[in-house]
Formats: C-alpha cells, sequence, structure tokens
C-alpha cells in the first residue's frame, strides 16, 4: 500500500484531484473505505452477499485496517461494531437483504447510543420465495431506525457517499451512523466509470473526544443513559428519557442534512426543472429515470427527474418545492411497496398527481418503457401497443 | 428538440459454446475503441454447451445510464436456429418485446420463421437478414467458433456504428490482452509460449478475415438500416 497522508475532510470531499477508473459499484464502496481511515471492519460473509466486505479484507492484508474480522452472525457483526465504535474506533460493515434484516435489531440500537458507524446496504431481495436478486424492500425497514440513510444511483454515487457517510456520521452535531444503500447487481457487480480521489490521501482519524457522549475506556465507564439505565427508573422518567434521547436522536439526523448539501450537492437532483411530468426516483432507478427523460425529450415530452439522494433525512421541502408546478408524478421503484412513494405522497400538497408505479419486484429489471407508459396516460397521449410480449 | 442519438438495445440468444458473451464483450469494446458508449449484461444462468445463453448490451454515441436486461430491444441476434425451432431460448418466442423498426439477424442456412413469425416481423416493420454465418466462419475460418465473429460483422456492418479498426482493435484485445506487444520479446519467449502465442495470432487473424468477409457481404446483398434507428 501507498504512503497515505491526512488530509482535511473539506480537500479530499471538495478538492482534491480525482481520476477516472472503471470499477464495480463493490469496488467503489472499498475504494472509499480505503481512503476514510477505517481502523476496523467486521462482517459475516451470509449469501447474498456482495464482493464488498471481501475487497475490505484485501485492505485489511495491505494494511489500510487496523483489524477486520467474521463475526459468528449479523447479530454479532452489528452489535460488535457498536461495541469497537463506543472504544472510539472508525468502523465499517456492509450487508445484504437477510443479513440486514438478522442485524437490524443491534443496527436499530446505534443511533440511540450515538454509534458514528458507517453501514453499505447492497439490496437482495427478503422475503420468500427465496431469490437473491436486488429487490430493495430492505430499506423500508431502515426507515424508522434513526440511520441516516443514502441512496446511491450508480458506482461514482456509491464511492462519494460512502466517504462523505464517515465524514457525516462523525460530525459532534450529528453522531449517529450513516447507511449507503445501492441496488445489488445493477450496481455492485457492474462497471461504471468513478472519478476517484488519489489513494495516498485518506481522511483525517477519527477523534472520540470530539463527540457528544464519552466513548468508553478504562477510565470512563459507559455513558449514563448505559450505566443507568431508564428501565431501572420509575416508569415516569423511563419515558422521559427515552423520550428526549429519541427526539435528540431524529434532531441529529435533520442536523445531517447542512452536510449533505456541503458534501453531496444537496439531498435532491433535479433535471429538467420546468417540465410537466416528473419521474422521482432514488438509486437505480434514478439511471432508469434518467433515460425516460431522454426518451421523452426525443418525443417532444416535457419531462423531468426528480433524484432522491437522502431518503433519511427525507428532503420533504425541497420534494415539495421541486413538484410544485408538476402536472404528474411517476415513481419507479425495484419493490412492491413503493416506499418511496408513500414518503412523497406525504411530502406534497396534492398526492393525487402521484402515480403508484411502476414497480417492478423480486430484482427484476425495470424497463424504461413501463415508465414511458405511465408518462403517457399522464399526458393523455394514446400509444398504438405493437410488441409483442 | 435534442438531435436523435443513435441507440442500440441488443439482445443476443445463443446457445452455449458459440461465445455469446464473449462477442457482446467485443461489441461493448469496439465501441469503447471507437470512444462511444456500450453496457453489457450477461444472463445469470447455468450456461453450459448447447444450453440456451442470453447476454444484452447497450450501444450508443451518448452515455447510457440504464441498467439490467433488455427486454424490448431494437436488434435481435440470433446465433443459432435452434433457438427459434427448438425454442433453446430464455425468450419465447425469440423475437417477444421487439420494437417497431428492429433488426433481426439470424444465424441460419435455411428459412425459419413460419408464416406467423413472419406476419408478427412485418407488422413491426421489421428488418430480417438470415445468413450462414457458421458456414461463412467454416469456410473463411475453418471452425464454427468464429460464427459469433460473422455475426458482429454483420451488425457491425449494417449499423456502421464502428470502423473495422475499432472491431480489429477489440478483437485484439481479446485474444491477446491489452499489454501484449507482439514486437518486443517475441523472440525471448520460451517455445511453449510461442506456440500458445502464434496460435493466438492466427486466431486474431482468422476471425478478422471472417469480419472483413462479413462487411464485404453486408455491401454486396445491399443490407442497410432501411429505417431511421428506432428509439430504444
Amino acid at each position: 500500500m501507498p504512503e497515505q497522508k491526512v488530509v482535511d475532510i473539506d480537500y479530499l470531499l471538495k478538492e482534491a484531484p480525482r481520476e477516472r477508473h472503471f470499477i464495480t459499484g463493490a469496488q467503489a464502496m472499498a475504494e472509499a473505505v480505503k481512503r476514510a481511515n477505517v481502523d476496523m471492519a467486521i462482517a459475516y460473509p451470509i449469501t447474498p452477499q456482495s464482493e464488498v466486505m471481501h475487497l475490505v479484507g484485501d485492505l485489511y492484508a495491505q494494511g489500510y485496517l487496523k483489524d477486520y474480522y467474521r463475526a459468528e452472525e449479523e447479530y454479532g457483526t452489528m452489535s460488535a461494531i457498536a461495541g469497537a465504535s463506543r472504544a472510539g474506533v472508525r468502523v465499517f460493515t456492509a450487508t445484504s437483504g437477510p443479513g440486514l434484516l438478522r442485524g437490524i435489531e443491534a443496527i436499530a440500537s446505534w443511533p440511540g447510543h450515538r454509534i458514528p458507524a458507517v453501514l453499505g446496504v447492497l439490496t437482495r431481495v427478503v422475503n420468500a420465495p427465496l431469490s437473491i436478486q436486488p429487490d430493495n424492500i430492505e430499506l423500508a425497514y431502515l426507515l424508522h431506525s434513526g440511520v441516516v440513510l443514502l441512496h446511491a444511483e450508480n458506482q461514482q454515487d456509491v464511492f462519494d457517499m460512502t466517504l462523505a457517510a464517515f465524514a457525516i456520521s462523525e460530525m459532534v452535531d450529528v453522531y449517529i451512523p450513516v447507511a449507503v444503500a445501492t441496488e445489488g447487481f445493477f450496481v455492485t457487480h457492474a462497471k461504471g466509470y468513478v472519478e476517484m480521489t488519489p489513494e495516498d490521501m485518506k481522511l483525517p482519524p477519527r477523534d472520540p473526544y470530539k463527540a457528544p457522549v464519552p466513548v468508553t475506556d478504562c477510565e470512563v465507564p459507559p455513558a449514563r443513559i448505559q450505566r443507568d439505565a431508564p428501565v431501572q427508573k420509575s416508569n415516569f422518567m423511563s419515558y422521559l428519557i427515552h423520550a428526549v434521547w429519541q427526539q435528540e436522536v431524529w434532531s441529529s439526523t435533520q442536523r445531517a442534512m447542512k452536510y449533505i448539501y456541503k458534501y453531496l450537492n444537496g439531498p435532491i437532483e433535479v433535471v429538467n426543472p420546468d417540465a410537466d411530468v416528473f419521474v422521482v426516483a432514488s438509486g437505480c432507478a434514478a439511471a432508469q429515470g434518467r433515460e425516460a427523460v431522454r426518451y421523452a425529450q426525443e418525443e417532444g415530452l416535457n419531462v423531468g427527474l426528480v433524484k432522491i439522494k437522502s431518503i433519511r433525512p427525507f428532503p420533504a421541502q425541497e420534494v415539495r418545492e421541486a413538484l410544485k408546478n408538476a402536472k404528474g408524478v411517476v415513481i419507479p421503484e425495484h419493490n412492491i411497496e413503493g416506499w418511496l412513494s408513500k414518503e412523497v405522497k406525504a411530502a406534497i400538497p396534492n398526492s393525487g398527481i402521484v402515480v403508484d408505479g411502476p414497480r417492478v419486484y423480486g430484482g427484476m429489471t425495470l424497463p424504461v418503457e413501463l415508465i414511458m407508459e405511465e408518462i403517457y396516460k399522464i399526458l393523455g397521449i394514446k400509444q398504438e401497443k405493437k410488441v409483442v410480449i | 428538440m435534442a438531435t436523435k442519438t443513435k441507440r442500440y438495445n441488443i439482445r443476443i440468444a445463443g446457445v452455449g459454446g458459440q461465445g455469446v458473451v464473449t462477442s457482446a464483450h467485443i461489441l461493448g469494446n469496439a465501441m469503447s475503441a471507437a470512444g462511444k458508449y456500450a453496457s453489457l449484461v450477461p444472463f445469470f444462468g447455468s450456461e453450459k454447451r448447447m444450453a440456451p445463453v442470453e447476454a444484452y448490451v447497450r450501444a450508443s454515441d451518448e452515455p447510457i445510464y440504464e441498467v439490467g436486461e433488455v427486454v424490448y430491444p431494437n436488434v435481435i441476434m440470433i446465433y443459432h436456429p435452434q433457438v427459434i425451432t427448438h425454442g433453446k431460448s430464455y425468450t419465447m418466442p425469440f423475437y417477444s418485446g421487439l420494437k417497431e423498426n428492429g433488426i433481426v439477424i439470424i444465424n441460419t442456412d435455411v428459412d425459419v420463421l413460419t408464416d406467423e413469425d413472419k406476419k408478427v416481423l412485418d407488422d413491426l416493420n421489421t428488418q430480417i437478414v438470415m445468413y450462414n454465418a457458421t458456414g461463412l466462419a467454416m469456410d473463411i475460418a475453418g471452425t464454427e467458433l468464429a460464427t459469433n465473429m460473422a455475426m458482429l460483422g454483420f451488425f457491425f456492418g449494417i449499423t456502421k456504428l464502428v470502423s473495422f479498426e475499432h472491431i480489429e482493435q477489440a478483437v485484439r484485445e481479446r485474444f491477446l490482452g491489452n499489454t501484449f506487444v507482439a514486437s518486443g520479446g517475441t523472440a525471448s519467449l520460451d517455445s511453449a509460449i510461442e506456440k500458445k502465442f502464434k496460435r493466438k495470432v492466427e486466431l486474431l487473424e482468422k476471425n478478422m478475415q471472417v469480419i472483413k468477409k462479413s462487411f464485404k457481404i453486408v455491401e454486396e446483398q445491399g443490407w442497410t438500416e432501411e429505417k431511421e434507428p428506432v428509439n430504444a
């Protein structure tokens, strides 16, 4: 490994020179970890997985990480991540589908314990019947856990969001975990162009004393919230402590927004802001949305795209503003429930303009043609269908 | 209104052992060599010799964002007649999802289309090219393994997306690797490697001859894109 020099966070994320590489989404995530001065990684290699934790294991072998081990399973992984983080080191792990659900009890406790961990989520089907394809329903389970949740469209997003996640999670006024999600296969296994910062530069190390709660070491016992658990007090105290603590966690999630503006150019990206019809999408569905905008342009239709990069905190105000003149909204999703659709509908005053779909599930491809069909319907265009299915 | 992008969403169906995925890679690399764009999705299955194989390639002058299998192609290439006659395909019928004004290139020595197939394809305004690509591969390269090269030659001959040189660069990359310098140091290679290398060079030459010939056939037969490239 090259000698890495520590550079300022803002310099690395915003100004450092970048070089173009053609790599998979899994490689892009590992490349970000390589530049993030990570102390420790822990993982369980369940099937389905992505290559991410394998590649991070290679980074450990090359000397980029101080420690790496295989946990007994995801519940153990996520608990050990919490322990390591509380002891003051910078940690990373990644999982997929069923593994995420196995670990979610521990993950849901991270924000309350103020664990600034970074979690990669490479989505796969979670329900029966068994499949290992890239459905993203698992992200719905993360929406109410208190973690910051970023959703990457492509390999470049995976790199940028993962690197920024380490910076955002450790900001003193945030100090909660950041999950970076992207679709398995479509992004993790496919190659795309990624502009990367130099290999010989890394983020400053974690400063465990720049924190809203003290780290645990031989001198300092665990934070009061663990040492004096509310459950040991009266019911009334228990309600109150939990309530204020949760308020603080969710305020922290909101406070992450200013850093999402600073490091990721904001929580949304708008293409063709004056459009009549918008495709609103996150993750790799946004890539399909971009192609729909191109199709529409070729056909002389005024269609735009609102890509949502941050699912938590959800950019309700920004989405409302972007859609204020929209005649119709199409929300393509890689899950049956339409969790993004629900978020968008709740954010705008006229939710009736939102089309429920198109949705594909079980991890299948989301053809741009399905998005176009909804756009035609909104614009009252009759398409003579000749395609044989 | 923006100028129309030249964009091909291609589905390649063949059987295991024909180099379906290899030729999809070469197609993509030829686009890349020409400074254009391509993306490739192989079908994840349990491929084996003579079992169905599918690969999908998107090729364009402009960046490609779309991911996943091509469900609605505007180009379909059938590398083996059994894809149609024996239903050796993940996609049945073989033209399912085909868009209007599309191109279908079939490797066969006999007419394998039923009247019903012909009617459907005719209604879709499809340009159908049937040619014995395996026969061509046997004649020129002496092996049916070069069938995929003939098919690539037909595709690029018809669409004129890239030049012969770009294809040659991509085929060379595939067979000799990116870094192999033929002129420097071959003398010092031991005979085993030299023999292997010589075989590879011969293979490369034969493959290129097949592509050259298929370009010529396209010209002789007057196969050109009959209509505006279809929206894909």
